[in-house]
C-alpha cells in the first residue's frame, strides 16, 4: 500500500502544526464558532450530542497493522477504548476532548494517518472496492488512482469552500460494484475502450440525503491520463455554479438535474477544453510510480484444493457456513479473501474495542501481509489469506466475535451511529439494528432468504445509506417521538436504484415485526433461488404494503 | 483605509477604496482617491476611464470573470469580493483571471477575508488581501506560510508534486 515520502510527511506535519494553531486561536476566542467550524470539520472534528467526534481518514479503506495498533492506543489514551468503522471506510472516535485533538493528529501523523477533509464542504476521502487488487474480475487495481485523487484533492486551494460536501468513489470490477459509485458526487468506473485503452466512465450527481439520485453518465470514456484535469473541470463548474442559497439544494446532483446531464456535461467539456493539456495532466510515468506502491505481496505456492480443507468443512458445519458466506475467491490460487464481520448481535455495527483493533492487527500480521481493508458495510477484510490457514484463522477469530457468518445477509446491517451519538440524528439507529438482529437469529433462515441489504439511517443525511438498502430504514422525528420509515427496492450495486417508501412510519418496538412481515411476503412470492430484490422488482411494492398495513 | 497584506506576508499602507454598487437609479459616485468600481460599470463606461491608473474594478462572488476577457490588463487592480468567507467562488474567479485571462496586475481579496483562508487565496493567484478589520493582521504572515509546498498545480506553481517527484 501507499507509503509516505518526505513530501507527504512534511505536509502532514505542517497540517498538524496549523490545526494546533487554529485550535489555540479558537479556544482563545480569536475565532468565532462559525469561523472555526469549517476549519475543524475539514479536520474531521464534529461537536456532537454528548462529546466531540473525530473522524479519521482511512484512504480507500487501507490500513496497516501498525496503524491499527496506533488507533487502539489512541482510543485508550484519549477516548473510551473503542472506535467505530464508518460507512465511508473511515474510523470515528466518539469521545475525544477538543484540546487533545492536535495531539491525536500528531500521533496519527507518526503512522502516516490524518483526519484531513473527512468532513466539511470539500472533497472527502475517496473510496473504492474492498476487494481491489485481489479479485479476478478486475479491469485493473483502482487503488493507485484513488491515491492520485487523494493527493490531488488534499488541501486543494480552489475547492476548500465548495457549496457542499463532495464524495468520489472508484470501482474497477466488471461485474460487481462494492463501492456504490452511482450514489456518489462523482463515480468512476474503470473501463477499457474499443482500442483497449484504460480509462473511466464518469458518473456525476449521484447521492443520498434529502434528494436521493442515481448518478447519470456524463462521459462514457475518459482516458486515464486525463483523470485529474477532468475532475478539476467538474469541480470548477460545481464550485462556480452550484447553489449556495439553500444547503439542501447545494449538492452537485441538484446542479446536474437543473442543467440536465447533457447540459452539465457540455459545461464540463467546455471548461476541460481549456485545461486538459495543463501540467495537471497525469503522465504515464507518474501513474507507474503510484502503481509501484500497490504491487503484489510475496505470495507463496499454496495448493488450491486440499483434502484437509474439504474434511474440515465436512466435519464442522459452522466452519463450512463461515467459508460459504464470509470467504471470497481470490485471483491467486491457494489464497482467499476473508471478511471479519463487525456485526455481532448486541454490538453496534462497526464498533470495535481497543483490544479488538489490536487483535485485528495481529491477525493481519499472521495471515494477510500486515494489511487490512475497511469496507463501507463496516466490516474488515483480510485480503490475502492462505487457504491452508483458514481453519486456524476461523478458530482464532470465533472467540473474538469476528466470525459471525452473516456477511451480506439481513443481519449484516449497515447502520449509522444515530441518536445515541450524533447531534444531527432524529432517532436512534443502533437499537433498531439490534432488535432486528435478535428477531432474525436463526442463521439457517438467514441463509435461506439469501443476500439482503438492510441499511439504517438515523436521519435524512443518510450516513446509513438507507435509500440504497434493499430494505431501508430511516429514523424520523414526529413531535419528539422516534418513528421509522421503510423503503424497499434500493440497490447500491451496478443495478443501482433508490428505494421506494412503503408508507407511514412505525414505532421502534414494531420494527422487528414489520421487517418480519416484509420477509414473509418475499418468502411467499419468491420463485426458486430468486433474490429479494428480484422478487420485489417482479411483484412491486403493493403486496408488501397490503401485508404490513393489514 | 485598512492596511494591506501582501502575499509575502508584509503589511503596507493602502488607500484604494471599494466603491459599492449604487442603488438602482443612482449614479456611481467615485471618491477623490484610487477606487475599485463594479466591473460591469467600468466596462459600460470604459471610454471614461481610459489610461486611469487610479481606477480598478471589483467582481462579486457570483460575477463571471470572463466579462473582462481581453481587457484585464488595462486595469491596475482587480478585487474579488468574498461576501462570506465560506463562499468559495472567488478562488475559481482568481484562477480564471490569472490562468485563463492572463491577468498580470494586482489581484486583491476583499470582503470577509479571514486569516485561515489566506493560504488558499495566495495559491489561487491573489497577491494582496484586505483582512477583515477585527482580525489580527500580525498573524497573517504565519497563516500564509504554514505549508512549504502543495500537492497540486495552481496559479502559484505549474508543477504538481507528481511531476516534481518524477524529475
Amino acid at each position: 500500500m501507499y507509503v509516505y515520502d518526505e513530501h507527504d510527511r512534511q505536509m502532514a506535519a505542517e497540517r498538524v502544526a496549523q490545526f494546533r494553531d487554529q485550535t489555540e486561536r479558537a479556544l482563545a476566542g480569536e475565532l468565532r464558532e462559525d469561523e472555526f467550524l469549517p476549519l475543524r470539520l475539514q479536520n474531521g472534528l464534529y461537536v456532537q450530542r454528548l462529546a466531540p467526534m473525530l473522524r479519521i481518514a482511512v484512504p480507500y479503506g487501507m490500513l496497516r497493522s501498525a496503524q491499527l495498533r496506533r488507533l487502539a492506543r489512541i482510543t485508550r489514551d484519549y477516548d473510551k477504548g473503542y472506535a467505530h468503522f464508518t460507512t465511508r471506510q473511515n474510523v470515528q472516535l466518539n469521545w475525544p476532548a477538543i484540546e487533545d485533538v492536535p495531539d491525536i493528529l500528531a500521533e496519527l501523523a507518526e503512522v502516516e494517518m490524518h483526519a484531513n477533509q473527512t468532513s466539511g464542504n470539500c472533497i472527502r476521502n475517496t473510496t473504492t472496492d474492498q476487494f481491489s487488487g485481489v479479485q479476478a474480475d478486475e479491469i485493473t487495481d483502482p487503488r493507485p488512482y484513488c491515491e492520485i485523487i487523494r493527493q490531488w484533492s488534499t488541501f486543494h486551494p480552489e475547492f476548500a469552500f465548495l457549496p457542499r460536501k463532495f464524495k468520489v468513489a472508484v470501482n474497477a470490477s466488471e461485474h460487481t460494484d462494492r463501492a456504490a459509485i452511482q450514489v456518489h458526487d462523482i463515480g468512476l468506473q474503470m473501463v477499457h475502450n474499443d482500442q483497449g485503452e484504460l480509462g473511466f466512465r464518469v458518473h456525476v450527481g449521484g447521492g443520498l440525503g434529502r434528494t436521493p439520485m442515481v448518478g447519470p453518465v456524463i462521459r462514457e470514456f475518459l482516458p486515464e491520463l486525463d483523470l485529474l484535469t477532468y475532475l478539476e473541470a467538474v469541480l470548477r463548474v460545481y464550485n462556480r455554479y452550484g447553489r449556495r442559497d439553500n444547503k439542501f439544494k447545494a449538492r452537485i446532483k441538484i446542479l446536474v438535474k437543473a442543467l440536465t446531464p447533457e447540459g452539465f456535461a457540455a459545461k464540463v467539456e467546455e471548461e476541460w477544453s481549456h485545461i486538459k493539456d495543463s501540467p495537471t495532466r497525469l503522465t504515464a510515468e507518474a501513474i507507474n510510480q503510484f502503481k509501484g506502491y500497490f504491487t503484489e505481496p510475496d505470495y507463496q505456492q499454496v495448493p488450491d484444493v486440499t483434502d484437509s480443507l474439504a474434511t474440515q468443512r465436512f466435519e464442522n458445519r459452522e466452519f463450512d457456513q463461515w467459508i460459504s458466506h464470509n470467504v471470497d475467491d481470490h485471483k491467486k490460487p491457494g489464497y482467499t479473501i476473508v471478511t471479519l464481520t463487525m456485526k455481532k448481535t448486541g454490538t453496534p455495527p462497526g464498533d470495535v474495542s481497543d483490544r479488538q483493533l489490536e487483535q485485528i492487527a495481529d491477525l493481519a500480521d499472521h495471515y494477510s501481509f500486515g494489511e487490512v481493508r475497511v469496507t463501507h458495510q463496516q466490516n474488515v477484510v483480510l485480503a490475502d489469506v492462505r487457504k491452508d490457514k483458514l481453519f486456524e484463522l476461523w478458530q482464532a477469530i470465533t472467540p473474538m466475535g469476528f466470525a459471525t457468518a452473516n456477511l451480506n445477509t439481513l443481519t449484516d446491517v449497515i447502520c449509522c451511529p444515530g441518536g445515541d451519538y450524533c447531534a444531527l440524528a432524529n432517532a436512534k439507529s443502533i437499537p433498531v439494528a439490534e432488535a432486528i438482529q435478535r428477531q432474525f437469529d436463526d442463521l439457517d433462515f438467514l441463509y435461506d432468504i439469501g443476500n439482503i441489504d438492510l441499511n439504517i439511517s438515523g436521519c435524512m443525511n443518510a450516513c446509513g445509506h438507507h435509500h440504497v438498502g434493499n430494505i431501508g430504514v430511516l429514523g424520523v422525528d414526529k413531535k419528539g417521538q422516534e418513528f421509522y420509515q421503510i423503503s424497499l427496492g434500493g440497490s447500491s450495486h451496478h443495478d443501482a436504484a433508490i428505494g421506494k417508501i412503503l408508507g407511514p412510519s412505525f414505532a421502534r418496538d414494531d420494527m422487528p415485526e414489520v421487517i418480519q412481515k416484509i420477509i414473509n411476503v418475499y418468502v411467499d412470492h419468491r420463485t426458486e433461488e430468486e433474490p429479494f430484490l428480484d422478487t420485489y422488482r417482479r411483484i412491486g411494492i403493493e403486496p408488501f404494503k397490503e401485508r404490513v398495513y393489514a | 483605509m485598512p492596511d494591506l497584506i501582501t502575499s509575502d506576508g508584509n503589511i503596507r499602507q493602502d488607500n484604494w477604496a471599494v466603491v459599492p454598487r449604487p442603488a438602482d437609479g443612482d449614479s456611481l459616485d467615485i471618491p477623490d482617491q484610487p477606487s475599485l468600481i463594479p466591473a460591469d460599470l467600468w466596462l459600460a463606461g470604459k471610454e471614461h476611464f481610459e489610461n486611469r491608473d487610479d481606477i480598478g474594478v471589483w467582481l462579486d462572488s457570483h460575477e463571471e470573470p470572463e466579462i473582462l476577457a481581453g481587457v484585464v490588463n488595462e486595469l491596475p487592480v482587480i478585487a474579488v469580493n468574498f461576501p462570506k468567507f465560506s463562499d468559495g467562488r472567488g478562488y475559481s474567479t482568481a484562477r480564471l483571471l490569472r490562468e485563463r485571462l492572463n491577468y498580470r496586475n494586482e489581484l486583491r481579496a476583499v470582503g470577509d477575508v479571514l486569516l485561515d483562508q489566506l493560504q488558499f487565496m495566495k495559491r489561487c493567484g491573489f497577491d494582496t488581501y484586505v483582512l477583515r478589520a477585527d482580525k489580527d493582521i500580525n498573524k497573517a504572515a504565519r497563516c500564509l506560510n504554514f505549508f512549504t509546498q502543495g500537492y497540486q498545480a495552481a496559479t502559484d506553481t505549474d508543477v504538481p508534486l507528481f511531476r516534481r517527484r518524477a524529475s
